[in-house]
């Protein structure tokens, strides 16, 4: 018999109409840009990463001449910030007389610090003409908290102008006196931050309520001499802490050091005015490591410093979160109730279509147009109607018209409530005809049906919303510097002093603070740095934000799993 | 015409109904009275005068082919019609003598007192003790003790109390399908209703649950009218007193079950119930 098995191999295409045909060229296509996306993603993350942690590693400092052809040697104490390589023909046209038989030389950019001599904490330098290098233990790095670093050998320590300790003993003379002043400086904060900082807010307090008893025509004699008399207590009290501080000051001023530069002049530094000091090139691996955690966390707990070049951002990752928490307490009921009228109970037609395109487009609206409106309509127009009526006594100077936390986080949740009304619309639409119908059946109304099913089953999608509207709120900078950020607020927008929480005040955002830092900055190369930390800083709050959104609305969805189908 | 010839008994009733008797709507109290009912969808016209009354305490039947209205006049009874846009309804629809369309009807008392229970379960993503609570919780009934007794009385009523009762308080959505319509049911009778709508009740179930769902409702019908649509005319058999044979929009045949099935007056019921469409 004759084996008549049917013809299974299909079309018998080779070469490259057989690999179109397979959909290869479609699975490299899409899997590479997928490829590239992540790369992207990866290198951005790696790049303000390896910039920004960098930044704290306490680095050798060199000690070296530094000799340029012509020029009278130089001798320098520096660290090596970074290296790059310069054309011989650029240097020239720089001034530099360099070799012309040599093409390419590596330039190093130093921090030699000591701005208050030198008029910059950094400087140029060819690799090839720093000379007689050697790295010796004793050399030292102060942070101060004026003219940046100081770079130098400890010569002696004094106590009134005595000369206390030399040699070695000095340094660790400077470091137990070190000690002493940084107590006495966390006692002078607090004395200056928290407890002038109360009577200030009280005094001010009691200024504008004579004000405006006074604008109200209340002031009576008895009324006036009461507040006199608390003005008077307050006076009282800060006069003995004006006292304390005094003696605090006259405390701090006692010590001081004799530094020694690179060029040999000596200087003397009251220890008042340095944060630390320490030895990179006698450290180990674990002191640098110590000292390299003790500076990020510097970073991120501490208050910043020359013109915010120095010491840390706190204030502008608490203006960041408290920013964003408020905006999501404005923006999402504000968003659910408007998605819920326009799904649950608006006549589906084309009015509403037409509101639901316009909101979706408001969505694409630049974020500085919002930042506009933000300043015309909450700065201005409400809050110069709130000051005129709820606080005249403090005008002409404004507490709800201007900037502030309140107005900009209503502008931000403008900006953000389109897509908390999207994701609850389509969360909304999602959940099953056949739940709301069981709920009606049982004789619920359509308001219970709503509050008692509808809604939780739609948190899931409503926490969708609110993780989107945190990113793009969280990031967001434009707007901002029209309605409330500065570069340095004074103090917190929460406080001990009643009532607390200030939405009037003004904050600082990390967002800003990158721009700041790295626009705006005296100090360009300082600032580089803190830039790319800043920024891996930002992009951390933003990922820990959206994680803890995340984690609840999986919560709510593990809840309601079984729906989803 | 030599159709018409042939023996109108098709179906062997005595093996599905052993030992019930013909009824007689004469004899029976009337929970529900349809008289003249017309329902349009926009332009269309979905239901045409439409009257027959519904015996109290009775399992009645709806039965005809896909489309012809049955669903659609048993979601008049609760008025669950009200919910779809462009419905329109004349006639009169009666609850002991009181039409549910006027206007000082609350439909929400009136759903209270006529329950439902859908074709595919739906219970709420809550747990089995809340789903069953829902609607004691609408009527304001928030007792500890007194939703308890009720939950355990409803679970029971609905066949289901022993094999949930050590886990009232997991997610209802773990359950079995048969599970959830039996607690669907629970859910419906907790609230103590008068009449209990059944719509296609076990056309999402495998054959197992199906028969119990079908003995729960043969257990019911002694407390509660019970209206059911159903695709499955063996069902219809089993369960039902009364029967009403509905196609397109018009009610063909009402009768008692025995009957209909037996010797059924119009030629479009023979038709269907032998099989010849639908």
């Amino acid at each position: 018999m004759e084996n008549t098995q049917p013809d299974l191999r299909g079309a018998q295409d080779s070469g490259f109409r057989a690999w179109w045909k397979d959909g290869d060229p479609w699975i490299w296509m899409t899997g590479g840009g997928v490829a590239i996306s992540v790369l992207l993603v990866v290198g951005l993350l790696a790049l303000i990463t390896v910039r920004g942690l960098a930044h704290f590693w306490p680095a050798d400092v060199v000690q070296g001449i530094y000799q340029a052809p012509g020029d009278e040697p130089m001798p320098v104490l520096a660290e090596i910030r970074s290296r790059e390589d310069a054309s011989a023909a650029r240097l020239k046209s720089a001034g530099l007389s360099v070799d012309d038989g040599q093409e390419i030389y590596e330039r190093l950019l130093l921090r030699v610090g000591n701005r208050d001599l030198y008029g910059s904490d950094f400087r140029y330098a060819l690799n090839d003409w720093l000379v007689e290098r050697e790295y010796p233990e004793t050399v030292t790095v102060w942070e101060r908290l004026e003219w940046g670093n100081l770079i130098g050998f400890l010569v002696d320590v004094r106590e009134s102008g005595e000369v206390v300790a030399t040699g070695d003993a000095a340094w660790e003379a400077f470091q137990t006196r070190q000690q002493r002043i940084l107590d006495l400086r966390k006692e002078m904060h607090h004395l200056e931050k928290v407890e002038i900082g109360r009577i200030n807010y009280e005094l001010e307090r009691l200024r504008l309520k004579r004000r405006g008893l006074e604008l109200d025509q209340k002031l009576t004699a008895e009324r006036d001499a009461a507040i006199r008399a608390k003005e008077a207590d307050f006076q009282a009290e800060y006069q003995e802490l004006e006292k304390q501080l005094v003696a605090l000051h006259e405390n701090m001023a006692r010590d001081a050091i004799r530094v020694e530069v690179a060029t040999g002049e000596q200087l003397t530094v009251p220890l008042a005015k340095i944060v630390r000091g320490y030895r990179p090139n006698a450290m180990g691996i674990f002191a640098k490591l110590a000292f390299y955690f003790s500076k990020a966390w510097e970073f991120v707990s501490d208050e910043p410093r020359e013109a915010n070049t120095e010491g840390g951002i706190f204030p502008a990752i608490f203006g960041t979160v408290m920013m964003v928490l408020l905006m999501s307490v404005f923006v999402t009921p504000f968003g659910v109730v408007a998605a819920l009228y326009l799904r649950e109970y608006a006549k589906q037609g084309f009015v509403t279509q037409t509101i639901r395109v316009a909101v979706n487009n408001l969505a694409g609206v630049p974020s500085i147009v919002y930042g506009v409106f933000g300043l015309g309509f909450f700065v201005y127009f409400l809050g110069g109607s709130i000051d005129e009526l709820f606080f005249p006594e403090a005008l002409p100077n404004p507490t709800f018209g201007t900037g502030g936390l309140l107005w900009a986080s209503l502008t931000l949740a403008i900006l953000t409530l389109p897509v908390v009304i999207v994701a609850t619309e389509e969360g909304l639409a999602r959940i099953p005809r056949a739940v709301r119908e069981a709920s009606l059946a049982l004789g619920a109304t359509r308001a219970e049906t709503l509050w008692r099913v509808v809604l939780p089953m739609s948190s899931p999608a409503m926490m969708t919303g609110l993780i989107l509207a945190v990113a793009r709120a969280a990031g967001e900078v434009a707007p901002l510097m029209l309605v409330g950020v500065v570069k340095l607020a004074p103090s917190l927008p929460l406080d001990g002093n009643v009532p607390f929480l200030h939405l009037d005040r003004k904050f600082m955002h990390l967002g800003f603070h990158i721009y700041d830092v790295g626009f705006q900055s005296p100090n360009v190369e300082a600032a580089r740095p803190l830039v790319y930390a800043t920024a891996l800083l930002l992009v951390l709050v933003i990922i820990l934000l959206n994680l803890f959104a995340v984690r609840v609305r999986n919560r709510l969805r593990e809840k309601y799993r079984a729906l989803e189908h | 015409m030599s159709q018409t010839a042939t023996a109108k008994p098709t179906m062997n009733m005595s093996t599905l109904r052993a030992g019930t008797k013909s009824r007689s709507m004469a004899d029976e109290d009337i929970a529900l009275q349809v008289k003249g009912l017309n329902l349009f969808y926009g332009q269309k016209q979905a239901l045409q005068n439409v009257s027959m009354d519904i015996a109290s305490k009775r399992v009645t039947a709806f039965i005809g082919p896909s489309g012809c209205g049955k669903s659609t006049l048993l979601r008049c009874f609760n008025r669950m019609n009200d919910l779809v846009d462009g419905v329109r309804v004349d006639g009169r629809l009666e609850l002991h003598g009181k039409n549910i369309f006027d206007k000082d009807v609350d439909v929400a008392t009136l759903r209270r007192r006529i329950g439902m229970v859908f074709q595919k379960p739906n219970p709420f993503p809550k747990s089995i003790y809340e789903n069953v609570a829902y609607g004691l919780r609408l009527a304001g009934i928030n007792k500890k003790r007194e939703l308890d007794e009720t939950v355990e009385w409803a679970l029971r009523g609905a066949a289901l109390w022993d094999e949930v009762k050590d886990r009232l308080e997991d997610n209802a959505l773990g359950m079995s399908g048969g599970q959830q319509q039996r607690l669907v049911i629970a859910r419906a009778i907790a609230v103590k209703p008068e009449v209990l709508l059944l719509d296609e009740p076990a056309s999402a179930l495998d054959p197992i649950s199906t028969l119990k769902i079908e003995e729960l409702i043969n257990e019911l019908k002694d407390q509660y009218t019970i209206v059911i649509v159903t695709h499955n005319m063996q069902q219809a058999a089993r369960v039902s007193d009364y029967t009403a044979f509905m196609y397109l929009g018009e009610l063909i045949e009402f009768g008692d079950t025995d009957t209909l099935f037996t010797n059924p007056d119009k030629k479009q019921t023979e038709d269907y119930i032998t099989g010849r469409y639908g």
